[in-house]
Protein backbone atom coordinates (compact mmCIF):
# COMPACT_ATOMS: atom_id res chain seq x y z
CA UNK A 1 0.00 0.00 0.00
CA UNK A 2 1.16 2.93 -0.60
CA UNK A 3 0.89 6.94 0.71
CA UNK A 4 1.28 10.30 -0.21
CA UNK A 5 2.56 10.84 2.75
CA UNK A 6 4.21 9.58 5.88
CA UNK A 7 1.13 10.39 8.20
CA UNK A 8 -1.50 8.84 6.08
CA UNK A 9 -0.59 5.62 6.77
CA UNK A 10 -1.40 6.07 10.57
CA UNK A 11 -4.81 7.10 10.03
CA UNK A 12 -5.82 4.97 7.28
CA UNK A 13 -7.31 1.99 9.16
CA UNK A 14 -10.65 0.23 8.74
CA UNK A 15 -11.20 -1.11 12.04
CA UNK A 16 -7.58 -1.03 13.82
CA UNK A 17 -7.95 2.12 16.85
CA UNK A 18 -3.73 1.51 18.29
CA UNK A 19 -5.22 2.46 21.49
CA UNK A 20 -7.99 0.63 22.62
CA UNK A 21 -10.59 -1.38 20.76
CA UNK A 22 -7.86 -3.21 18.53
CA UNK A 23 -10.54 -5.64 16.66
CA UNK A 24 -8.50 -8.60 18.08
CA UNK A 25 -11.77 -10.12 19.43
CA UNK A 26 -11.82 -12.96 16.58
CA UNK A 27 -7.91 -13.86 17.82
CA UNK A 28 -9.71 -16.92 18.73
CA UNK A 29 -11.21 -18.01 15.75
CA UNK A 30 -9.19 -20.76 14.21
CA UNK A 31 -9.46 -23.16 17.43
CA UNK A 32 -13.13 -24.47 18.70
CA UNK A 33 -13.88 -22.00 21.56
CA UNK A 34 -16.80 -24.25 22.70
CA UNK A 35 -16.11 -24.35 27.00
CA UNK A 36 -15.51 -28.35 27.77
CA UNK A 37 -18.24 -29.97 29.40
CA UNK A 38 -16.82 -31.27 32.30
CA UNK A 39 -15.72 -27.18 33.23
CA UNK A 40 -17.48 -24.91 35.30
CA UNK A 41 -17.40 -21.32 33.43
CA UNK A 42 -16.85 -19.16 35.98
CA UNK A 43 -13.57 -21.37 37.07
CA UNK A 44 -12.38 -20.93 33.75
CA UNK A 45 -12.17 -17.44 33.90
CA UNK A 46 -11.09 -17.38 36.86
CA UNK A 47 -7.72 -19.08 35.46
CA UNK A 48 -7.79 -17.32 32.13
CA UNK A 49 -7.34 -14.33 34.17
CA UNK A 50 -4.98 -15.58 36.83
CA UNK A 51 -2.93 -16.39 33.59
CA UNK A 52 -3.25 -13.36 31.53
CA UNK A 53 -2.89 -11.37 34.49
CA UNK A 54 0.80 -12.62 35.46
CA UNK A 55 1.60 -11.58 31.59
CA UNK A 56 -0.29 -8.05 31.61
CA UNK A 57 1.11 -7.09 35.38
CA UNK A 58 4.96 -8.24 34.09
CA UNK A 59 4.42 -6.10 30.49
CA UNK A 60 3.47 -2.95 32.34
CA UNK A 61 6.62 -3.63 34.88
CA UNK A 62 9.13 -4.40 31.84
CA UNK A 63 7.65 -1.29 29.84
CA UNK A 64 9.02 1.02 32.38
CA UNK A 65 12.74 0.03 31.64
CA UNK A 66 11.87 1.70 27.79
CA UNK A 67 14.87 4.15 27.36
CA UNK A 68 16.29 3.72 30.90
CA UNK A 69 17.80 -0.01 30.07
CA UNK A 70 21.62 0.29 30.84
CA UNK A 71 22.25 -0.11 26.85
CA UNK A 72 19.75 0.81 23.65
CA UNK A 73 20.08 -3.17 23.03
CA UNK A 74 18.57 -3.89 26.04
CA UNK A 75 15.73 -1.19 25.89
CA UNK A 76 14.49 -3.27 23.01
CA UNK A 77 15.10 -6.65 24.08
CA UNK A 78 12.77 -6.05 27.58
CA UNK A 79 10.18 -4.46 25.08
CA UNK A 80 10.39 -6.71 23.34
CA UNK A 81 9.85 -9.11 25.84
CA UNK A 82 6.84 -6.72 27.03
CA UNK A 83 5.04 -7.37 24.11
CA UNK A 84 5.06 -10.91 23.92
CA UNK A 85 3.60 -10.89 27.02
CA UNK A 86 1.24 -8.40 26.09
CA UNK A 87 0.27 -10.29 23.13
CA UNK A 88 -0.30 -13.63 25.49
CA UNK A 89 -2.42 -11.25 28.23
CA UNK A 90 -4.95 -10.06 25.60
CA UNK A 91 -5.36 -13.43 24.09
CA UNK A 92 -5.83 -14.51 28.06
CA UNK A 93 -8.06 -11.89 28.77
CA UNK A 94 -10.34 -12.15 25.67
CA UNK A 95 -10.60 -16.11 26.49
CA UNK A 96 -11.75 -14.89 29.74
CA UNK A 97 -14.38 -12.24 29.00
CA UNK A 98 -15.64 -14.75 26.57
CA UNK A 99 -16.00 -17.81 28.92
CA UNK A 100 -17.41 -14.97 31.87
CA UNK A 101 -20.01 -14.22 29.15
CA UNK A 102 -21.09 -10.75 30.22
CA UNK A 103 -19.59 -9.13 27.60
CA UNK A 104 -16.35 -8.04 28.97
CA UNK A 105 -13.65 -7.74 26.42
CA UNK A 106 -9.98 -7.61 27.16
CA UNK A 107 -10.16 -3.80 27.50
CA UNK A 108 -12.88 -3.97 29.92
CA UNK A 109 -10.65 -6.53 32.13
CA UNK A 110 -7.62 -4.98 31.74
CA UNK A 111 -8.35 -1.06 32.06
CA UNK A 112 -11.70 -1.22 34.15
CA UNK A 113 -10.91 -3.63 37.08
CA UNK A 114 -9.87 -2.74 40.69
CA UNK A 115 -6.77 -3.91 41.97
CA UNK A 116 -8.53 -6.26 44.16
CA UNK A 117 -10.18 -7.77 41.31
CA UNK A 118 -6.48 -8.83 39.23
CA UNK A 119 -5.27 -12.48 40.01
CA UNK A 120 -1.74 -11.89 39.48
CA UNK A 121 1.08 -13.85 41.33
CA UNK A 122 3.31 -10.84 43.80
CA UNK A 123 6.44 -12.05 41.12
CA UNK A 124 5.02 -9.91 38.58
CA UNK A 125 3.87 -6.96 40.17
CA UNK A 126 7.10 -5.77 42.72
CA UNK A 127 9.14 -2.86 42.07
CA UNK A 128 12.32 -4.42 40.49
CA UNK A 129 13.67 -1.15 38.98
CA UNK A 130 14.37 1.38 36.88
CA UNK A 131 12.76 3.55 39.76
CA UNK A 132 13.25 3.26 43.54
CA UNK A 133 14.22 -0.04 45.55
CA UNK A 134 15.26 -1.75 42.09
CA UNK A 135 18.22 -2.05 40.30
CA UNK A 136 18.77 -3.87 37.04
CA UNK A 137 20.23 -7.19 38.02
CA UNK A 138 16.97 -7.54 40.33
CA UNK A 139 15.11 -7.21 36.94
CA UNK A 140 16.66 -10.13 35.02
CA UNK A 141 16.32 -11.85 38.96
CA UNK A 142 12.38 -11.67 38.35
CA UNK A 143 12.55 -12.61 34.68
CA UNK A 144 14.57 -15.47 35.06
CA UNK A 145 12.25 -17.01 38.19
CA UNK A 146 8.84 -15.45 36.52
CA UNK A 147 10.02 -17.27 32.80
CA UNK A 148 11.62 -20.25 34.23
CA UNK A 149 8.06 -20.69 35.81
CA UNK A 150 5.80 -19.90 32.97
CA UNK A 151 7.41 -21.79 30.53
CA UNK A 152 7.55 -25.05 32.19
CA UNK A 153 3.62 -24.32 33.02
CA UNK A 154 2.88 -23.47 29.29
CA UNK A 155 5.06 -26.65 28.80
CA UNK A 156 2.10 -28.56 29.92
CA UNK A 157 -0.68 -26.59 29.35
CA UNK A 158 -0.01 -27.16 25.49
CA UNK A 159 -1.90 -30.41 26.59
CA UNK A 160 -4.79 -28.78 28.12
CA UNK A 161 -8.55 -30.53 27.84
CA UNK A 162 -9.17 -26.60 26.51
CA UNK A 163 -8.40 -26.24 23.40
CA UNK A 164 -7.81 -22.30 23.59
CA UNK A 165 -5.29 -22.50 26.60
CA UNK A 166 -3.57 -25.37 24.83
CA UNK A 167 -2.88 -23.05 21.68
CA UNK A 168 -1.91 -19.70 23.46
CA UNK A 169 0.33 -22.17 25.48
CA UNK A 170 1.89 -23.88 22.31
CA UNK A 171 2.23 -20.59 20.84
CA UNK A 172 3.96 -19.00 24.04
CA UNK A 173 6.28 -21.48 25.06
CA UNK A 174 8.34 -20.70 21.78
CA UNK A 175 8.34 -17.16 23.53
CA UNK A 176 9.15 -17.75 26.81
CA UNK A 177 12.15 -19.79 25.89
CA UNK A 178 13.85 -16.90 24.22
CA UNK A 179 12.96 -14.88 27.58
CA UNK A 180 14.09 -17.11 29.56
CA UNK A 181 17.59 -17.65 27.45
CA UNK A 182 17.85 -14.05 27.81
CA UNK A 183 17.74 -13.58 31.40
CA UNK A 184 19.73 -16.75 32.00
CA UNK A 185 22.63 -15.41 30.24
CA UNK A 186 22.42 -11.91 32.00
CA UNK A 187 22.63 -13.58 35.24
CA UNK A 188 25.23 -15.52 34.14
CA UNK A 189 26.99 -12.48 33.01
CA UNK A 190 26.75 -10.24 35.86
CA UNK A 191 26.87 -13.18 38.67
CA UNK A 192 29.88 -13.85 36.96
CA UNK A 193 30.88 -10.67 36.29
CA UNK A 194 32.85 -7.77 38.28
CA UNK A 195 32.71 -8.03 42.49
CA UNK A 196 30.31 -5.11 41.94
CA UNK A 197 27.91 -6.81 39.13
CA UNK A 198 27.96 -9.96 41.54
CA UNK A 199 27.30 -8.11 44.61
CA UNK A 200 24.57 -6.67 42.81
CA UNK A 201 23.23 -9.81 41.45
CA UNK A 202 23.36 -11.65 44.67
CA UNK A 203 21.07 -8.80 45.88
CA UNK A 204 18.61 -8.93 42.96
CA UNK A 205 18.06 -12.63 43.84
CA UNK A 206 17.60 -11.89 47.55
CA UNK A 207 14.55 -9.43 46.79
CA UNK A 208 13.15 -11.70 44.80
CA UNK A 209 13.31 -15.12 46.61
CA UNK A 210 10.47 -14.08 48.82
CA UNK A 211 7.95 -14.66 45.83
CA UNK A 212 8.97 -18.20 44.90
CA UNK A 213 7.20 -19.81 46.89
CA UNK A 214 3.71 -18.49 46.12
CA UNK A 215 4.15 -19.89 42.13
CA UNK A 216 4.14 -23.43 43.63
CA UNK A 217 1.02 -23.24 45.49
CA UNK A 218 -2.03 -24.31 44.27
CA UNK A 219 -5.63 -22.96 44.50
CA UNK A 220 -8.74 -23.43 44.68
CA UNK A 221 -9.71 -23.34 41.23
CA UNK A 222 -6.58 -24.83 39.86
CA UNK A 223 -7.44 -28.25 42.13
CA UNK A 224 -11.46 -27.31 40.65
CA UNK A 225 -9.98 -27.74 37.00
CA UNK A 226 -8.11 -31.11 36.62
CA UNK A 227 -7.17 -32.00 33.28
CA UNK A 228 -7.69 -28.24 32.10
CA UNK A 229 -5.16 -26.47 34.48
CA UNK A 230 -1.84 -27.45 35.42
CA UNK A 231 -1.60 -28.03 39.16
CA UNK A 232 2.09 -25.28 39.66
CA UNK A 233 3.51 -27.74 42.88
CA UNK A 234 4.07 -30.48 39.86
CA UNK A 235 6.49 -27.65 38.08
CA UNK A 236 9.03 -27.32 41.01
CA UNK A 237 11.62 -30.18 40.40
CA UNK A 238 12.10 -28.77 36.62
CA UNK A 239 12.29 -25.20 37.70
CA UNK A 240 14.41 -25.80 40.42
CA UNK A 241 16.81 -27.47 38.14
CA UNK A 242 16.98 -24.93 35.18
CA UNK A 243 17.73 -22.24 38.19
CA UNK A 244 20.41 -24.57 40.15
CA UNK A 245 21.91 -24.84 36.20
CA UNK A 246 21.97 -21.01 36.13
CA UNK A 247 22.87 -20.37 39.27
CA UNK A 248 25.91 -22.73 39.50
CA UNK A 249 27.40 -21.13 35.83
CA UNK A 250 26.66 -17.70 37.84
CA UNK A 251 28.55 -18.11 40.77
CA UNK A 252 26.03 -17.82 42.84
CA UNK A 253 23.57 -20.08 45.27
CA UNK A 254 19.78 -20.49 45.57
CA UNK A 255 18.63 -18.35 48.93
CA UNK A 256 17.10 -20.96 51.33
CA UNK A 257 12.81 -20.85 50.93
CA UNK A 258 10.80 -18.13 52.59
CA UNK A 259 7.57 -18.66 52.65
CA UNK A 260 5.18 -16.57 51.16
CA UNK A 261 3.53 -13.95 52.53
CA UNK A 262 -0.14 -13.97 53.20
CA UNK A 263 -3.28 -12.53 54.11
CA UNK A 264 -5.20 -14.73 56.11
CA UNK A 265 -4.09 -17.35 54.04
CA UNK A 266 -4.41 -15.37 50.74
CA UNK A 267 -2.35 -13.80 47.97
CA UNK A 268 -2.19 -12.66 44.19
CA UNK A 269 -4.86 -15.54 43.35
CA UNK A 270 -7.31 -14.20 45.43
CA UNK A 271 -6.81 -10.75 44.61
CA UNK A 272 -4.71 -9.65 47.79
CA UNK A 273 -1.68 -7.12 46.36
CA UNK A 274 1.56 -6.28 47.50
CA UNK A 275 1.60 -2.30 47.94
CA UNK A 276 3.18 -1.67 44.97
CA UNK A 277 0.19 -3.27 42.87
CA UNK A 278 -1.98 0.14 43.22
CA UNK A 279 0.17 2.30 42.01
CA UNK A 280 0.53 0.01 39.03
CA UNK A 281 -2.59 0.03 38.25
CA UNK A 282 -3.49 3.70 38.24
CA UNK A 283 -0.69 4.00 35.59
CA UNK A 284 -1.92 1.15 33.55
CA UNK A 285 -5.38 2.60 33.37
CA UNK A 286 -4.88 5.91 33.58
CA UNK A 287 -5.75 7.18 30.24
CA UNK A 288 -8.54 4.84 29.96
CA UNK A 289 -10.71 6.00 32.70
CA UNK A 290 -10.00 9.63 32.55
CA UNK A 291 -10.81 9.56 28.35
CA UNK A 292 -13.01 6.27 27.94
CA UNK A 293 -13.05 4.73 24.57
CA UNK A 294 -9.99 7.14 23.60
CA UNK A 295 -8.02 6.93 20.31
CA UNK A 296 -5.20 8.28 18.19
CA UNK B 1 -7.00 -13.29 -10.16
CA UNK B 2 -8.59 -15.71 -7.88
CA UNK B 3 -9.02 -14.83 -4.80
CA UNK B 4 -6.31 -16.48 -3.12
CA UNK B 5 -3.39 -15.13 -5.79
CA UNK B 6 -4.77 -11.50 -4.12
CA UNK B 7 -4.25 -12.52 -0.85
CA UNK B 8 -0.91 -14.41 -1.90
CA UNK B 9 0.55 -11.17 -3.23
CA UNK B 10 -0.50 -9.28 0.02
CA UNK B 11 3.12 -7.57 1.53
CA UNK B 12 3.80 -8.12 4.99
CA UNK B 13 4.31 -4.71 6.61
CA UNK B 14 7.39 -5.02 8.38
CA UNK B 15 9.39 -7.10 5.84
CA UNK B 16 7.81 -5.74 2.66
CA UNK B 17 10.33 -7.86 0.67
CA UNK B 18 8.30 -10.64 1.55
CA UNK B 19 4.28 -11.60 0.53
CA UNK B 20 2.33 -13.08 3.69
CA UNK B 21 2.54 -16.42 1.31
CA UNK B 22 6.25 -16.25 1.52
CA UNK B 23 5.91 -15.63 5.27
CA UNK B 24 4.03 -18.47 5.79
CA UNK B 25 1.35 -16.71 8.12
CA UNK B 26 -1.15 -16.57 5.13
CA UNK B 27 -3.05 -20.46 6.00
CA UNK B 28 -6.21 -20.42 3.74
CA UNK B 29 -8.12 -18.80 1.59
CA UNK B 30 -11.51 -20.13 0.74
CA UNK B 31 -14.04 -18.16 -1.65
CA UNK B 32 -18.00 -19.74 -1.60
CA UNK B 33 -21.00 -17.64 -3.02
CA UNK B 34 -18.92 -14.99 -3.41
CA UNK B 35 -17.62 -14.36 -0.15
CA UNK B 36 -13.85 -14.73 0.70
CA UNK B 37 -12.43 -16.15 4.25
CA UNK B 38 -9.24 -15.60 4.69
CA UNK B 39 -7.09 -17.04 7.89
CA UNK B 40 -4.03 -15.35 8.85
CA UNK B 41 -1.82 -16.70 11.73
CA UNK B 42 0.48 -14.19 14.09
CA UNK B 43 4.53 -14.79 14.28
CA UNK B 44 4.35 -14.10 17.89
CA UNK B 45 1.47 -13.27 20.43
CA UNK B 46 1.85 -9.48 20.61
CA UNK B 47 2.69 -9.16 16.50
CA UNK B 48 1.58 -5.53 16.27
CA UNK B 49 1.79 -6.00 12.23
CA UNK B 50 -1.54 -8.70 12.58
CA UNK B 51 -3.81 -6.25 12.11
CA UNK B 52 -2.11 -4.27 9.61
CA UNK B 53 -2.35 -7.43 7.84
CA UNK B 54 -5.96 -7.81 7.82
CA UNK B 55 -6.34 -4.54 7.05
CA UNK B 56 -4.34 -4.64 3.57
CA UNK B 57 -5.78 -7.90 2.93
CA UNK B 58 -9.28 -6.67 2.83
CA UNK B 59 -8.03 -3.50 1.05
CA UNK B 60 -6.36 -5.79 -1.74
CA UNK B 61 -9.30 -7.82 -2.34
CA UNK B 62 -12.19 -5.51 -2.33
CA UNK B 63 -10.29 -3.26 -4.39
CA UNK B 64 -9.54 -6.50 -7.20
CA UNK B 65 -13.81 -6.98 -6.83
CA UNK B 66 -14.20 -9.05 -3.81
CA UNK B 67 -16.84 -7.34 -1.90
CA UNK B 68 -17.63 -9.72 0.80
CA UNK B 69 -14.09 -10.65 2.62
CA UNK B 70 -13.82 -11.91 6.39
CA UNK B 71 -10.14 -12.34 7.70
CA UNK B 72 -9.95 -15.05 10.49
CA UNK B 73 -6.94 -15.15 12.77
CA UNK B 74 -5.46 -18.37 13.47
CA UNK B 75 -3.70 -19.31 16.77
CA UNK B 76 -2.83 -23.12 16.11
CA UNK B 77 -0.93 -24.63 15.00
CA UNK B 78 1.71 -22.30 16.24
CA UNK B 79 3.87 -20.51 13.38
CA UNK B 80 7.29 -21.11 13.21
CA UNK B 81 9.87 -19.86 10.93
CA UNK B 82 10.36 -23.52 9.16
CA UNK B 83 6.98 -21.82 7.24
CA UNK B 84 8.94 -19.29 5.39
CA UNK B 85 9.09 -20.63 1.93
CA UNK B 86 12.20 -21.34 -0.04
CA UNK B 87 11.42 -17.88 -1.81
CA UNK B 88 11.28 -15.84 0.64
CA UNK B 89 14.11 -17.23 2.33
CA UNK B 90 16.31 -16.22 -0.93
CA UNK B 91 14.31 -12.51 -0.97
CA UNK B 92 15.55 -11.74 2.39
CA UNK B 93 19.11 -12.71 1.60
CA UNK B 94 19.28 -10.44 -0.79
CA UNK B 95 18.06 -7.38 0.65
CA UNK B 96 20.64 -8.08 3.63
CA UNK B 97 18.14 -9.92 6.05
CA UNK B 98 19.81 -13.25 7.21
CA UNK B 99 17.08 -15.43 7.08
CA UNK B 100 16.41 -18.29 10.01
CA UNK B 101 17.76 -21.70 9.63
CA UNK B 102 15.21 -24.44 9.04
CA UNK B 103 14.75 -26.51 12.94
CA UNK B 104 12.86 -29.48 11.49
CA UNK B 105 10.93 -31.62 14.11
CA UNK B 106 10.79 -30.09 17.73
CA UNK B 107 11.79 -32.59 20.44
CA UNK B 108 8.69 -33.10 23.28
CA UNK B 109 9.58 -32.39 27.22
CA UNK B 110 11.32 -29.59 28.66
CA UNK B 111 12.48 -26.75 26.68
CA UNK B 112 16.61 -27.19 27.22
CA UNK B 113 18.49 -23.50 28.48
CA UNK B 114 20.98 -21.81 26.71
CA UNK B 115 23.40 -20.55 28.91
CA UNK B 116 25.14 -19.33 26.26
CA UNK B 117 23.91 -18.22 22.54
CA UNK B 118 23.72 -21.58 20.67
CA UNK B 119 26.94 -22.37 17.84
CA UNK B 120 25.67 -20.00 14.92
CA UNK B 121 25.41 -21.10 11.62
CA UNK B 122 24.07 -17.96 10.42
CA UNK B 123 26.20 -16.29 7.42
CA UNK B 124 26.91 -12.75 6.61
CA UNK B 125 24.21 -11.89 4.14
CA UNK B 126 26.59 -9.50 2.78
CA UNK B 127 30.03 -10.97 2.25
CA UNK B 128 29.19 -14.85 3.17
CA UNK B 129 31.25 -14.69 6.12
CA UNK B 130 30.34 -17.56 9.00
CA UNK B 131 32.17 -15.07 11.28
CA UNK B 132 29.26 -13.81 12.45
CA UNK B 133 28.24 -12.80 16.19
CA UNK B 134 24.82 -11.68 17.83
CA UNK B 135 24.74 -8.04 18.85
CA UNK B 136 21.00 -8.31 20.65
CA UNK B 137 19.03 -11.77 20.53
CA UNK B 138 16.33 -8.98 19.91
CA UNK B 139 15.75 -6.31 16.79
CA UNK B 140 13.59 -3.86 15.61
CA UNK B 141 10.62 -6.03 15.44
CA UNK B 142 9.98 -9.06 16.94
CA UNK B 143 10.71 -11.75 14.83
CA UNK B 144 14.57 -10.54 14.55
CA UNK B 145 17.70 -10.57 16.00
CA UNK B 146 20.69 -8.16 15.52
CA UNK B 147 24.16 -9.36 14.36
CA UNK B 148 27.61 -8.25 13.18
CA UNK B 149 30.19 -9.72 10.83
CA UNK B 150 33.63 -10.05 11.81
CA UNK B 151 34.87 -10.07 8.19
CA UNK B 152 33.12 -6.93 6.71
CA UNK B 153 31.76 -5.59 9.94
CA UNK B 154 28.69 -4.90 9.07
CA UNK B 155 26.03 -5.08 11.37
CA UNK B 156 22.62 -7.25 9.70
CA UNK B 157 19.37 -8.11 10.83
CA UNK B 158 18.60 -11.85 10.92
CA UNK B 159 15.19 -13.56 11.52
CA UNK B 160 15.18 -15.72 14.77
CA UNK B 161 14.13 -18.86 14.51
CA UNK B 162 11.03 -19.85 16.26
Amino acid sequence: MSFDNAYESLIDHEDAHWAFGTGFTEALSGVDRAVPSTVDAQDLFAYCLMLGDDALVLAQRLAEWCSRAPELEEDVALANIALDLLGQARLLLTRAGEVEGTGRDEDALAFLRDEREFRNVHLAEIECGPFAGGDFATTVARLLVFSSWRLALFSRLRGSADPVLAAVAEKGVKELAYHRDHAAQWVVRLGDGTEESHRRMVAGVARVWPYVEELFTRHAVEARLPGVAVDPATLRSEVDGVLDAVFAAAGLTAPEPVPAARVNGRAGRDGVHTEAMGYLVAELQHLHRSLPGATW
Amino acid sequence: MTALEVASSVRDPELPVLTLADLGVLRDVTERDGKVLVTITPTYSGCPALEEMGADLRRSLRSAGFADVEVRTALSPAWSTDWISEAGLRKLREVGIAPPSRIGPRAVGPVPLNLVPPASRVVCPRCGSARTTEISRFGATACKALRRCADCAEPFEHVKEL
